[in-house]
């Protein structure tokens, strides 16, 4: 049965599919179509659905039955049994983690049933490079209402009725800081929408600047309203290809459309949006860092006051969002103030997208209201622990954030809840660990990281961090005290109080959360000099089964060292003087023969 | 003059400093244009030599301190010349817990090298970077404009000699 013009098929291009081979499956599709002669299917290609592992990601509309982890081979039976024959594949379906049951629907499965998406409502659902499809699906709808009906002042009372905070990680009010920066004196003014999404673990922006950026566009163009500017720019980074090429898209067509450029939709409101690239620097994430960025400097921050709203890019008043912010705005002025403030806690209102991932069974983009547990994001939606292993810690928030063990998995995720246990929502990073993963080393990574961004004009923050980094691996390779644990948790609340901006002043959170939930471990380490997870390497050693071992001397070839001894055809041995563990004769090793011991 | 001067690009084709007037051109009257002009150089010479940044400088009027400075403030730009394939590994929190580290050992190991440094035949680099927000996957890694994920070591080293073998039979 052809379905005629309404059956399409949806063909997941965001950058996890892309990399599981979703541009292979839709030319697989294409040419399987042409094949057999059908020209009434579309073949769509949208952005990210946000279960990214499950990958590439097929859906046939208008039903929505979902088809995951789809091959190049399974798109012959697909087009043959289900677009043809009008029978769903049974065996290419997804299958529930928990009860092992065929799920043909995409709007049945949990990952998808136990959401409520309102900023990635059109992720995977639309085309992200036809305006039209934006359009059909009620874009642009929200900025025509508040270009006809509505006053920038109207517009700033309604954002600041909604709730709506800051998604990049502080939180701030929106509609306040809009107010700022409309009452701030000026002609010329900048709406900047912040696309540097730099935390490690992150890649919400990203999937809604590659699955939906007209969103991202319509809450820029309402901002530009709201505030009084004339020109937006939207700062995003290199390493997103796909998102660049997809805003470039976006801006054009927009252009076309008219809803960009000189007199709007025959209004006297003009606005206009240019894209720059940022370059690679984490600290482009604080707004003052961000603002010398797009003026060609070094991208550093400075003191505020003044404050952006009143003097920021090129010295004029400038308003910066977050992209999941600005993608809330259109859905609010359409669905009303107090549709939105129907979802969420009393001071955090409306949805957070996290970005699940590590150790968990179905990881991806998830859309909650605020509120939620982390207990029902990571075991009822993503499906729990992968393996089913011991749930150990979740770290959320990134490099700014914290790390929580399982006692605080019923803690509402809302900004106060979350600021109690001493982590932070944060742009949203949520990693899921099992037992082998090490804290010590966990913290010492989240310093690596912030360390080496550290752009160095304040001394807190330029040598803190350098220094707690420095502690933190000597206590990796068992070469530390307890006093040195103490010093290091001293100098971790005096960075977060002295330090110039965000960066510094968050740096010490993963380090402070752990040495408060996980203290035991930091002391198994430099007392015993014994690594529970076996990750520290300075703390394990490699040893070899002789019960396993062929003797086939692989392992032996390969050590770069020269550790390895032993007879061809009888058990090899390793030196654990000579032994610098790298673990290359493990990953050589086709008997499974070699283990790390703790 | 230092615009005369012949200098090397990362493939080691020798190339006039003239070639980036175009690109200069085009900047000229443009504000902030610093760190766009040399993005779009770099991508063109594959780093940023000594010669060309004095040229720039001199092309622009920007002072060689301005442009130093943001050349070596952000992780994009490369003062060295790069290999052919710049291979980045992900070290993102994500693709940490799943075992980055091993994936930049077996690869700096198969190439022969060490982090941030070339291969000799100048055709492979090997970088860190922070995240390539393609967490679901990890690890992760990202070879020129191709992405790969759910690694092991084995598989990294195999992308390597596939890619290598590959170089051999064009030639």
């Amino acid at each position: 049965m052809v379905k005629g013009k309404q059956t399409r098929v949806f063909i997941c291009t965001g950058t996890g599919c892309v990399l599981s081979g979703s541009m292979k499956v839709k030319a697989a599709f294409k040419s399987e179509l042409k094949k057999r002669k059908i020209s009434e299917i579309d073949i769509v290609q949208t952005g990210c659905h946000g279960f990214c592992q499950q990958g590439p990601i097929v859906v046939i509309q208008p039903e929505g039955f979902f088809y995951p982890r789809v091959s190049v081979e399974n798109v012959p039976r697909i087009v043959e049994e289900h677009l043809v024959g009008g029978k769903v594949v049974e065996d290419l379906l997804y299958e529930d983690s928990l009860t092992n049951k065929k799920i043909p629907l995409y709007k049945d499965i949990n990952f998808y049933k136990k959401q409520n998406r309102i900023v990635l409502k059109n992720c995977g659902l639309i085309d992200p490079e036809d305006i039209d499809d934006y359009i059909e699906h009620g874009g642009y709808k929200a900025f025509k209402k508040v270009l006809s009906e509505m006053t920038p002042e109207k517009v700033i009372e309604e954002v600041k009725a909604s709730g709506l905070r800051g998604r990049g990680g502080a939180g701030f009010p929106t509609g306040l800081k809009w107010d700022f920066a409309r009452k701030a004196p000026g002609d010329i003014k900048y709406i900047i929408c912040n696309a540097d999404e730099g935390d490690p673990g992150a890649f919400m922006d990203r999937s809604v600047l590659e699955g939906d950026p007209h969103s991202i566009l319509e809450g820029m163009v309402i901002a530009g309203y709201a505030i009084g500017a004339s020109e937006g720019y939207i700062y995003v980074r290199a390493e997103y290809p796909l998102a660049v090429k997809r805003l470039g898209i976006a801006v054009e067509q927009a252009k076309k459309k008219g809803f960009l450029g000189k007199n709007i939709l025959d209004s006297s409101f003009n606005f206009n949006v240019k894209i720059k690239e940022g370059a690679g620097a984490f600290v482009c994430g604080e707004e003052t860092a961000l603002i010398a960025s797009i003026e060609g400097r070094r991208g550093m921050p400075r003191i505020r006051p003044p404050f952006p709203a009143q003097s920021g890019l090129w010295g004029k008043p400038t308003n910066i969002n977050n992209v999941e912010t600005l993608a809330n705005v259109a859905w609010i002025i359409v669905n009303g103030v107090d549709k939105f403030t129907s979802i969420g806690t009393e001071k955090s209102k409306g949805t957070k997208i996290f970005a699940v991932t590590g150790k968990v069974k179905n990881g991806g983009l998830v859309e909650v209201p605020m509120g939620t547990t982390l207990r029902e994001v990571i075991f009822d939606i993503c499906g729990g622990v992968k393996d089913d292993k011991e749930f150990k810690a979740v770290q959320i928030g990134g490099p700014s954030g914290g790390c929580l063990p399982a006692k605080f998995l019923d803690t509402s995720i809302d900004y106060e809840s979350l600021a109690k246990t001493g982590a932070i929502v944060g742009s949203g990073g949520m990693v899921v660990m099992d037992k082998s993963s090490c804290m010590v080393d966990l913290a010492r990574y989240f310093l690596a990281f912030t360390q080496k961004e550290s752009c160095g004009k304040c001394a807190p923050c330029r040598i803190g961090t350098k220094r707690m980094l420095e502690m933190l691996q000597r206590m990796t390779r068992g070469e530390s005290s307890e006093e040195e644990v103490v010093l290091l948790e001293q100098l971790a609340e005096d960075v977060k109080v002295s330090s110039l901006c965000g960066l510094g002043q968050t740096a010490s959170n993963p380090v402070l959360t752990m040495l408060k939930y996980f203290r035991k471990e930091f002391e198994e380490h430099v007392k015993e000099g014994r690594c529970r997870a076996g990750v520290c390497s300075e703390l394990i050693t490699y040893v070899i089964k002789d019960n396993v071992c062929k003797g086939c001397g692989v392992c032996k070839k390969h050590c770069p060292v020269g550790a390895i001894r032993g007879e061809k055809k009888q058990p090899h041995e390793i030196d654990v003087t000579k032994c610098v563990k790298c673990g290359i004769c493990m990953q050589h090793c086709s008997f499974d023969a070699i283990y790390v011991a703790k | 003059m230092a615009h005369q001067c012949r200098c090397e690009k990362s493939n080691g084709e020798e190339f006039n400093l003239s070639e980036i007037s175009d690109i200069i051109d085009r900047y000229k009257n443009y504000t902030g244009a610093t760190i766009p002009l040399l993005q779009e150089i770099q991508k063109r010479f594959g780093y940023l030599s000594e010669d060309v940044l004095d040229y720039i400088s001199e092309a622009t009027g920007i002072q060689l301190s301005q442009l130093y400075g943001v050349a070596t403030f952000y992780s994009q730009f490369s003062l060295i010349p790069v290999g052919k394939n710049v291979v980045s590994v992900c070290h993102g929190t994500a693709c940490h817990v799943s075992g980055a580290k091993k994936i930049t050992e077996a690869l700096a190991d198969e190439l022969g090298i060490e982090e941030d440094e070339t291969t000799h035949d100048r055709q492979f680099t090997l970088k860190s970077v922070a995240c390539l927000g393609a967490c679901s996957l990890a690890p992760v890694m990202r070879i020129n404009n191709e992405t790969y994920g759910r690694l092991t070591p084995k598989e990294a080293r195999e992308i390597i000699r596939n890619m290598r073998s590959k170089k051999k039979t064009l030639n």
